[in-house]
């Protein structure tokens, strides 16, 4: 598709602008982690290094930094497992109740958290379980699985049943197709469908609100426990530019392993 | 946030202890039997169960200076868990639960917790630091039922009236400030984003409209509440913002872009230190002011009830005191933190051992349909029909 | 690991029988569903029939299970509720809107016209704002609504404020990602050839892309609209930070949530009927089937 010159420039442009409007919170947010005021307003004031001292000698967001890695990582592995599986069920499966189910896997991510939140909120008391990291997980997993399936489901649908049938037919049996032709094909889906949940999870708030066990803070939960008393805000900062820095990690990897498919699939 | 339900739970609690102490025909158990109280603290059971504000049980996991949680499970060999909850809704919902041993319940709270049967009598004699509370928060209707107290007061604050000094000329003396329809701080008033928030309106009407003899501001019968509810509506169209979190009138008291209405104690202090932000000054106007009050509370199912007292011992120890009071920012309930704190004067800015100042506070309690004036025959509205009303107020 | 003769023979099994395969792969995600999300929606919509008695006492309130339509009437009766409800739907519309105008031009951008390189730092920097903590983004919006000298009254001499247009503003901002990540990857799939036919045969390029690009993109566009629309129909964090004096149904049900809950679940119905709905409406497009 031909797009002028002019265009072109004017979509880069927009881009560009975009972007700016993206990172400036976040970019005031590091600012702020060097702001002698304790405060939000604008403009900044002063520098200081002092909430970083602070922050390196502090272990409550370390601590819930590894709680919230820990929710993301187990509820995104979950996620992940039944994501694909329901995948691989409703694309490459027809029967009866087909859309109810597809219906039903969209819902925890459809409906609004708070929504979602109370409602496991009450089933977990009416079946009697206290709320635990178990529950957390759970809850977390529920509103992931439609990430995963949405991306891999999106992939399956693309790759002509015609592959794997041509797998069969010099001899493969379903594990093989499975590993050699649909897997490869389907890996950047699982990475960014993996890698959204992961994200989602870790940054949840409202439906960790209601399902989080006693004493287990996560770091939204720790954010959210310490931001509003103002001699905690600078902490809060650094912690949130802290998060920033270190998603490039696995922000680059994903980008990495799904770039090599991206190629490989003739884009 | 979390702070405008624990009026609301503070308020609960309040009006649970008014009824009790009128000494009607309650027949809530926990009333009219003495209730059994625990003769000793025995052993450690090793572990105790805490649901806190954020703030009140602090590990020196943010800061390593502000801790005391530690220290105690040092002292003690109870290992503490913390819970922090937001609201006195939620600590309600949660200490109902039977998972905590012991909790930081507001005045808005306390009354369900008893009537609920959920917190159990404290031996005041197991209470070490009991002689050295204020009287004037033992014994009270937000925290004991027919002379029982079922807890040990932890701290308290005013809601007072703050104002931009460079603004809001000449000086408020009375809440009718923040209730003018007129105002000229039309969209610069905040007020406080709770149900509880209610009880200021009917302060207000209780000190100047005599003709609908409002007796107590969390005790109101229909037509009272109808007169109340509508002046919260008028004035909602004044208000700028509201507030519920701490760090949110802070800062726009700073700005300038609020520059009257409801506030802690903490947050004018907050203001005063910025060197950029205008003059503030708050004060307890003419009709007096709302307050809420924080009670340790035991659970009747605690798992572990001597490690729990030795909780409520720990928390109200002077020096302990000293720290959560100017940490929190509130007054201590043990008058002996007063020597100890950072800054000398805490005592005397949070106005924690002023006779004169806290006479004129009336403090948070849950409303119930029993009314808490002792007004018999009529129905109050409860804490449920507040909610509801403050539903239809932000509109 | 099990040996390649067994293998094989698990392998021709499933290959014979469909509807095996089909139970072995939806077993464990039905039962997840219906058990942890359906089981628990299913009780939520039952409590919302309970409501709360003032016990004789008149000090506490207790539970009363008997069913009964009393939060429905309390819902219908009083406008409030309607006018929350309206607001909260219109906010949703507004925020999805602004971030599809947004995300269709950036996302076309980074998956067709930037360079290779240029397009793999652009997506990790679109995904990137999602890893900084919500709330803390929402209170760095405060010192750009600030009527009082925040960033747009100093750049552009105005600012809505704190209120709706405000958390409209906030919310959009915040859910940008979630409309540019599908989109991107709507259009990634699509090949350029398709996009090359049709310059071949003629077609401008804003043909194409109203003729060839969005029809094809329909799906990628609901799923973002999903997250945009239903993410700001449950938030209430953000009216507490920039919302002024605003309420959202999310913010009545986080307090009624703790004061009376089945009238909480009562309301909470509402968000669910309309977002079933919209699922329906999305799948009777064919969209929800590309979902």
């Amino acid at each position: 598709m031909y797009v002028s010159r002019l265009a072109r420039s004017v979509l880069g442009a927009f881009t560009a602008l975009v972007l700016l409007v993206l990172y400036f919170p976040i970019a005031y947010i590091a600012r702020l982690s060097v702001n002698t005021a304790k405060t939000y307003a604008w403009p900044p004031r002063g520098f200081t290094l002092e909430w970083w001292r602070a922050a390196a000698h502090a272990s409550g967001p370390r601590d819930a930094l590894v709680r919230s890695l820990e929710t993301a990582l187990l509820a995104s592995t979950i996620a992940l497992i039944l994501g694909t599986l329901a995948s691989f069920a409703l694309t490459r499966h027809r029967f009866f109740g087909r859309n109810v189910v597809s219906l039903m896997a969209v819902l925890p991510i459809a409906l609004p958290g708070i929504v979602t939140g109370i409602a496991l909120n009450s089933g977990f008391h009416r079946v009697g379980v206290n709320l635990s990291l178990f529950t957390l997980v759970v809850a977390h997993a529920t509103f992931c699985i439609v990430i995963v399936y949405n991306n891999v489901a999106a992939r399956l649908r693309r790759l002509a049943p015609s592959l794997e049938e041509a797998s069969a037919d010099l001899g493969a049996d379903i594990f093989q197709t499975f590993g050699y032709v649909t897997f490869p094909l389907m890996r950047s889906a699982l990475v960014a469908g993996g890698l959204l949940a992961f994200a989602l999870s870790f940054d949840e708030i409202i439906v960790t609100t209601f399902t989080a066990g006693a004493g287990f803070e996560t770091l939204p939960l720790w954010i959210f426990n310490n931001m509003f008393r103002p001699n905690n805000l600078p902490l809060v900062n650094v912690v949130a530019t802290v998060v920033v820095l270190l998603s490039i990690v696995p922000v680059y990897i994903a980008q990495r392993l799904s770039d090599g498919v991206v190629g490989a699939t003739g884009h | 946030m979390r702070h405008a339900n624990r009026v609301a739970a503070t308020a609960a609690v309040l009006v649970l202890i008014a009824t009790a102490c009128g000494s009607s025909s309650n027949k809530s158990s926990s009333t009219t039997t003495t209730p059994k109280v625990q003769q000793t603290i025995g052993k450690g059971e090793g572990a105790v169960s805490i649901l806190a504000w954020p703030g009140y049980a602090e590990n020196g996991s943010n800061d390593p200076k502000v801790n005391w949680v530690k220290p105690f499970e040092t002292a003690t060999g109870c290992k503490a868990t913390v819970k922090y909850f937001g609201t006195s809704d939620e600590a309600f919902n949660l200490f109902k639960t039977g998972q905590y041993d012991v909790v930081s319940a507001s005045g808005d709270a306390t009354l369900r917790v008893v009537a609920d049967g959920d917190a159990a009598a404290v031996n005041t004699k197991l209470l070490t630091n009991w002689n050295d509370i204020a009287s004037f928060l033992k014994l009270k209707p937000w925290n004991s039922v027919g002379g029982v107290s079922y807890g040990v007061p932890h701290g308290w604050g005013a809601n007072l009236l703050m104002y931009n000094e460079n603004v809001v000329k000449p000086a408020p003396t009375s809440w009718g400030a923040v209730f003018d329809a007129t105002s000229p701080y039309k969209g610069k008033v905040t007020g406080y984003d709770s149900p509880i928030y209610i009880a200021d309106a009917a302060l207000y009407l209780q000190k100047t409209k005599p003709a609908l003899k409002i007796t107590n501001p969390y005790a109101l019968d229909d037509t009272q509440f109808t007169a109340v509810v509508d002046l919260m509506k008028q004035q909602r169209k004044i208000i700028g913002e509201y507030w519920s979190d701490y760090l949110k009138e802070q800062d726009a008291f700073t700005k300038g872009s609020l520059v009257l209405g409801t506030t802690w104690q903490v947050i004018t202090n907050g203001v005063q230190a910025d060197k950029s932000s205008p003059p503030v000054k708050a004060i307890i106007p003419a009709e007096g002011s709302t307050a809420w009050s924080d009670t340790w509370m035991l659970s009747t199912k605690s798992k572990h009830p001597n490690c729990a007292y030795e909780w409520m011992n720990w928390i109200t120890k002077p020096d302990i005191q000293a720290q959560v009071a100017e940490y929190f920012g509130e007054a201590p309930a043990n008058l002996k933190a007063c020597s100890l704190t950072t800054n000398r004067d805490h005592c005397k800015l949070f106005g924690a051992s002023d006779t004169s100042f806290y006479s004129k506070l009336a403090y948070w309690t849950t409303p119930t349909a029993k009314c808490l004036d002792g007004r018999t025959g009529v129905t109050c509205k409860n804490y449920a029909d507040w909610t509801a009303a403050w539903d239809s107020i932000k509109g | 690991m099990i040996g390649t003769g067994l293998r094989r023979r698990i392998s021709r099994v499933l290959w014979r029988r469909p509807r095996l395969r089909l139970g072995l792969l939806l077993g464990g995600p039905l039962v997840w569903l219906l058990v942890a999300y359906i089981g628990s929606l299913i009780a939520l919509l039952v409590t919302s029939l309970y409501h709360y008695q003032d016990d004789p006492t008149g000090l506490v309130q207790h539970l009363s299970t008997s069913p009964s339509a009393t939060n429905y009437r309390r819902l219908l009766d009083q406008h409030v509720y309607r006018d929350v409800a309206f607001r909260t739907i219109g906010a949703a519309l507004t925020v999805t809107v602004i971030d599809l105008l947004v995300a269709l031009p950036v996302a076309f951008y980074i998956a067709k016209l930037a360079a290779p390189w240029l397009r793999r730092v652009l997506v990790v920097a679109v995904t990137m704002p999602l890893w900084a903590g919500y709330l803390v983004k929402g209170y760095a919006w405060r010192a750009i609504l600030d009527p009082a000298g925040g960033v747009l009254h100093q750049v552009f001499g105005h600012s809505p404020g704190f209120g709706l247009s405000g958390t409209t503003l906030t919310l959009a901002y915040l859910w940008l990602p979630y409309m540019i990540i599908p989109i991107y990857a709507g259009l990634e799939r699509l090949p350029n050839s398709l996009l090359e036919a049709s310059t071949d045969l003629g077609a401008k390029a804003a043909t194409t892309f109203a003729r060839i690009v969005l029809p094809q993109l329909l799906p990628s566009i609901v799923a973002g609209s999903i997250f945009t629309f239903a993410l700001t129909l449950g938030d209430f964090y953000m009216n507490q930070i920039v919302g002024g004096t605003t309420q959202f149904l999310g913010n009545v049900v986080y307090r009624e949530f703790s004061a009376n809950l089945p009238f909480a679940a009562a309301y909470a119905t509402l968000p669910i009927v309309i977002m079933v709905a919209y699922l329906l409406g999305a799948r009777s497009t064919g969209a929800l089937e590309e979902l």
